[in-house]
């Protein structure tokens, strides 16, 4: 039923475009999560569905409805903040009834709904609790139950989970998913925290100044990320620069600065075209035999994050780039100032037209 | 150089910062109980530890603006309790940072050495050589309202640098920054304080930029030390369940000793199944719980010589940046994870998949069942 449509929607703030003409669609019963950097516009996007501002143009349909003047409380949506807003004085069971006492429901309605709603959440037994006594994470539950107890369709979180420790923000994020699947919601999530909206998601899509930069499921933009920014936004990843200099049966062959060589799959390149190309650190390995591409470097630094290692390395030409390896119960045998050669196969290699502006490209803020 | 061994044990004769039996009480609650920690001189130390397990406390506690209820601080040899937070040569950066509105980037950041008449030149040099690398020295001439929350962050970070003083207090530091951002900043961050030969004490809730960033890590947990060492030793020997919860995560497996021998022990789990870790440390019929990291729990089709093999079917299956997470269900109902670099995966299995999972003896630790049972150690929310 909510199906979300938005029609070229845009929003200024004085000078700045908020939204500049955004259009998409979430399906119903899809989790789809906003991300970005700070200022890209996700919140404004999110508030202008939610009906808490209003947008200079476009359209926004909810469930085929046209919305984009009909206020909050008749949108049929649940909204979550990330700052938890439960009144203080109640206690989770009157927060969770609040909604729907306003609303002038009978007790006889409301009941079973508040029922429902906090055994989904596992809270049945502190109803009886006040938000004070409850851990951060507990309260944000609490207020995922309150949005959705009068029946909203449509649940639109607004970085719900920003303010919690990030261990209760990961074991939240598989709770809030099961919860918008079993209940058969439609849910629109937007976070600056790419790896949840990875992890949380049926699609995601990414903004930039206002923009749609690229929308798709979490594993292809991760591994086929159609620009740059995007690219670099959903995860690490390794940037060099070089040009086409041999075109093949097997692919293409770029020279990096003036020592460096890697064949790359792609064929719609010419000779002399000016290349992006990146990778993901896990997908670079060291000395790999059976791997044509290598880049030969020195071991600068090793960052360690518990079985994960990062292997930071500079290339003969200069440029830095990170290989990410998991060791299980073997300690590397590395040694900063190690010659190593760093191998990449074709396959993993994603290429790029070089940009306008490389470093606005690569900008995070 | 050694890999991986930053060990550097805090002995009087090198710590710049030691803290003798610190508590302090709010109420009823131990917010820092008998506290005991020294720090090097130059030494990235992080606090890591869950809301409310006392790490700001300890921060306020060094900073000078909180006064412990008992207990002394040392900063270079001398008790400072009673010493007004200016003159222990530390500042201390709030997670909110305040700059100063009516100043650009460039006088903020070079308001402590003008205060403190600092000649021209090496004014001039020092605010620029930060700036540089807080990636803002193009923004120099802009003003507070007119940056993004993640670059007044690190106008605030260059200020606190360039104060000249020697301790850095940072409590939640990348805290505020988009989270592609805060990695990024992680490595500067400690570059920073090492280039400039500065001693930090970090405060974070999050594991893994504790583990990415210090020389030691402090687990905090309800007011008490919990675990101090590098972060190899807090990862990869960690003490207690609670640890290895907290730092890394884990799956845990209840069971009993059912034999020790000279290659290890024998434990039985639910269903009767039978589990082998090399630790040999615990008695016959001790009731004890089993923890294997994520990464070290493999996915397939087929079982592995030389490790605990468990068929079981996949639960859940969520991409998270780089890796796949698995939940899988075992033939005993117990819910293992295990978590794959997506290089490393063969292929992909979908939930309702029935898999086998594989781990080593050697990568189990095993616990003392606790007395307050396993969930009340493992729980986040």
């Amino acid at each position: 039923m909510p199906e979300v449509r938005l029609v070229n929607v845009t929003k200024r703030y004085g000078k700045i475009v908020a939204n500049d003409n955004v259009s998409f669609t979430i399906k119903d019963g899809e989790y789809v999560s906003i991300i970005g950097p700070s200022g890209c516009g996700k919140t404004t996007l999110i508030k202008n569905i939610a009906g808490i501002i209003k947008p200079d143009g476009g359209e926004i349909y909810i469930g085929g409805q046209l919305v984009t003047d009909l206020p909050i409380e008749d949108r049929g949506i649940g909204y979550v903040f990330q700052n938890i807003a439960l009144f203080p004085h109640m206690t989770v069971w009157g927060n969770v009834t609040y909604g729907p006492r306003v609303r002038g429901w009978s007790l006889e309605e409301t009941r079973p709904l508040a029922i429902e709603m906090l055994e989904m959440i596992k809270l049945g037994a502190r109803s009886e609790a006040y938000p004070s006594e409850l851990s951060g994470g507990t309260q944000q539950k609490t207020a995922v139950a309150r949005a959705l107890v009068s029946r909203a369709e449509l649940l639109l979180l607004d970085e719900p989970l920003g303010a919690l420790d990030v261990k209760v923000r990961t074991e939240l994020r598989h709770e809030l998913r099961r919860l918008v699947k079993d209940l058969k919601l439609t849910a629109l999530h937007v976070t600056h925290d790419q790896e949840e909206a990875m992890s949380i998601s049926d699609r995601v899509i990414v903004m930039k100044r206002g923009r749609i930069v690229e929308a798709g499921a979490p594993m292809d933009l991760y591994s086929q990320p159609m620009n740059i920014f995007t690219a670099n936004f959903v995860g690490e990843a390794n940037f060099l620069t070089g040009t086409i200099t041999q075109i093949s049966d097997e692919g293409a062959l770029v020279e990096i600065g003036d020592s460096l060589q890697l064949m790359i799959n792609s064929r719609d390149k010419r000779i002399g075209d000016r290349v992006v190309i990146a990778f993901r650190p896990e997908f670079a390995s060291i000395g790999d035999s059976r791997i044509m591409n290598r880049l030969p470097g020195n071991l600068m630094d090793i960052l360690y994050s518990g079985r994960i290692i990062r292997l930071k390395v500079k290339l003969a030409n200069g440029d830095p780039i990170v290989v990410k390896k998991v060791l299980s119960f073997e300690r590397p045998t590395f040694t900063i100032g190690d010659k190593l050669t760093i191998t990449i196969s074709p396959k993993n290699i994603l290429v790029y037209n070089y940009p306008e502006n490389l470093n606005t490209e690569l900008a995070l803020e | 150089m050694p890999l991986l061994e930053f060990s550097r044990e805090g002995d009087a004769a090198t710590s710049l910062i030691r803290l003798v039996n610190v508590t302090k009480k709010f109420g009823d609650i131990n917010a820092l109980d008998h506290i005991n920690l020294s720090i090097d001189d130059g030494e990235y130390l992080c606090i890591l530890g869950q809301t409310g397990a006392g790490k700001t406390t300890l921060l306020r506690i060094i900073a000078g603006l909180l006064e412990p209820d008992e207990g002394e601080i040392y900063i270079d040899g001398k008790v400072v309790n009673g010493i007004p937070p200016e003159k222990r040569n530390a500042v201390y950066m709030f997670q909110q940072f305040a700059l100063f509105p009516h100043m650009d980037v460039w006088r903020n950041v070079s308001f402590g050495p003008v205060i403190q008449d600092w000649d021209e030149d090496r004014i001039k040099n020092v605010t620029f050589e930060i700036l540089e690398m807080v990636r803002l020295a193009e923004r120099r001439d802009a003003f507070p309202n007119e940056l993004s929350g993640g670059m007044q962050q690190r106008v605030a970070l260059a200020r606190g640098i360039a104060s000249g003083a020697r301790i850095l207090l940072l409590d939640e530091p990348l805290g505020a920054l988009d989270a592609r951002l805060r990695v990024d900043l992680r490595t500067q961050l400690r570059k920073l304080v090492k280039d400039q030969g500065l001693t930090a004490v970090h405060v974070t809730h999050d594991q893994e930029e504790s583990l990415m960033i210090a020389d030691r890590v402090v687990v905090l947990r309800n007011g008490r030390i919990e675990q101090i060492g590098t972060p190899h030793e807090v990862y990869s020997k960690p003490q207690s369940i609670f640890v290895t919860s907290f730092v890394g995560g884990a799956s845990f497996i209840e069971g009993t000793v059912a034999k020790v021998d000279d290659s290890g022990s024998i434990i039985e789990i639910r269903g009767g199944l039978r589990t082998c870790v090399s630790d040999r440390s615990k008695k016959n019929g001790e009731k004890v719980v089993i923890a294997i990291r994520l990464e070290d729990v493999s996915v397939g089709t087929t079982s592995k010589d030389g490790a605990n093999n468990f068929p079981g079917v996949v639960e859940t299956a969520m991409f998270i940046g780089g890796s796949i997470e698995y939940e899988v269900r075992l033939e005993n109902d117990v819910l293992a994870s295990s978590r794959i670099l997506l290089s490393d995966a063969f292929r992909a299995y979908k939930a309702g998949e029935r898999v086998v999972i594989s781990f080593h003896p050697e990568n189990c630790y095993l616990f003392s069942y606790p007395k307050v049972g396993l969930l009340k150690e493992i729980e986040a929310i």
